[in-house]
């Protein structure tokens, strides 16, 4: 557990460093999103029905940007051969890592939804309800994020390999998501979608960080 | 005791050793030398299960490493040709990054005094971009003094080192081994030890 928190801490104190990398990705999501109602126009309707759909995509896009940083900089400067040497296993240190990579790439997204909804004039429970989704949808993000960002270390143009491996597989819960707050905008039952993200997240949690950590070991063979 | 039964590494289509065996006990020295491209990396990377070989097994006191890496893993430092430091953090917070992720009591005044020793007084608090090759060397010489590993695999410790800094490696070498520590490492050099055993690829 300990070791789990070394690297958490660790990535995070790496992020601190270089804040520029994350920053990016984090203002892409804000323009993505603040293009929408500009190039549509005041037309509030129909801004509130694409808006699910439009920060749900945004939110994609943007945690693809981070993805290939995950272990791509450890891979070049030898410290995820130091990480697999480790005593810890190294399931635990990669998990660290994911659960690093959500605190940089999820947690702002779901704490910036709420201003980027108001320019779609969301009422205060598609708010709440868009904020629930990508609290739960986010950490999915990065978890299935990490199987392609380990599967692609060392490969020439696998940033661009990386989006076409890992796009299909965020289909559930991009529809998921998205339906949630559509859902409840037309005054539907959300608690359905709510409860598959709920167990998307739950499988996810329960099965990648084993399937991400063959993936690094295969990487450093 | 390390110990390895009848190794074959293939790296491609090409098979670059076979049937090499080598047994490596406490307080002993294992210097492997050969020409570019003979194979010392692989088979370094071997000894420390980071591949796997095509046949034969690698042992660490009477246990396959493949099944028991968690026990391996605690006694084993291994150093390869990328210093595995990172660039933005100080060389303090390697040091001290490293200890917690290997679950190691490092305390402060312990990683500075290491860092000292191998003459980076002034630099401990310089992030490792601001650090020469050779410092990085040294910074990773505290780390093989502040690990508390019993193995060490160390691929060419003696790169991009001067003078002072390669007889501090060589006395840093002769102290583990005094201490009962393992050492296995390719040079192109002569590394100045006499215990040296010498394995030719």
């Amino acid at each position: 557990m300990s070791a789990l928190l070394a690297m958490i801490r660790r990535d995070l104190l790496l992020v601190m460093r270089r804040k520029s990398e994350v920053l990016t990705a984090l203002f892409f999501f804000v323009v993505v999103t603040s293009l929408f109602p500009l190039g549509i126009g005041a037309d509030a309707a129909l801004l509130r029905k694409i808006a699910p759909g439009v920060l749900w995509v945004a939110a994609l896009l943007s945690t693809l940007l981070g993805l290939h940083r995950m272990f791509a900089a450890d891979y070049q400067d030898g410290s995820l051969e130091q990480l697999a040497l480790s005593p810890q296993p190294l399931v635990l240190l990669v998990t660290g890592k994911i659960i690093a990579h959500w605190i940089v790439c999820g947690l702002p997204l779901v704490l910036l939804a709420p201003v980027i909804g108001i320019q779609f004039d969301l009422d205060a429970s598609s708010l709440y309800v868009l904020m629930g989704t990508l609290f739960l949808g986010t950490p999915v993000l990065s978890l299935i994020g990490s199987i392609g960002a380990a599967l692609t270390l060392g490969v020439r143009g696998g940033s661009v390999l990386l989006s076409l491996l890992i796009l299909p597989l965020y289909i559930p819960v991009l529809i998921f998501g998205a339906g949630a707050v559509y859902a409840n905008s037309v005054g539907l039952d959300s608690s359905g979608h709510f409860s598959l993200l709920g167990a998307l997240l739950i499988l996810a949690l329960a099965f990648i960080p084993w399937v991400s950590s063959a993936a690094v070991k295969i990487a450093i063979e | 005791m390390l110990e390895a039964r009848a190794l074959t590494c293939v790296r491609g289509e090409k098979q670059l050793f076979s049937g090499l065996n080598l047994v490596v006990s406490g307080g002993e020295c294992l210097h492997v030398r050969g020409e570019n491209g003979v194979g010392k990396t692989s088979l370094l990377r071997l000894l420390t299960g980071l591949s796997k070989p095509e046949s034969g097994e690698v042992l660490w006191n009477g246990l396959a490493i493949s099944k028991e890496s968690a026990l391996y893993h605690r006694d084993l430092l291994f150093l390869g040709h990328r210093d595995a430091l990172k660039e933005d953090l100080t060389a303090l917070e390697n040091l001290q990054l490293y200890a917690a992720l290997e679950d190691i009591q490092l305390p402060e005044d312990k990683a500075l005094a290491a860092l000292r020793r191998f003459g980076l007084r002034g630099r401990e608090h310089l992030p490792v971009n601001c650090l020469s090759a050779g410092q990085k060397r040294r910074v990773l010489m505290a780390r093989m003094l502040t690990r508390q590993a019993k193995l060490w695999i160390l691929d060419e410790p003696f790169n991009a080192l001067d003078v002072h800094a390669v007889q501090a490696l060589q006395g840093l070498i002769a102290e583990h081994m005094e201490q009962g520590g393992l050492v296995v490492m390719t040079s192109h050099q002569e590394v100045g030890l006499s215990q040296a055993k010498v394995l030719e690829l």
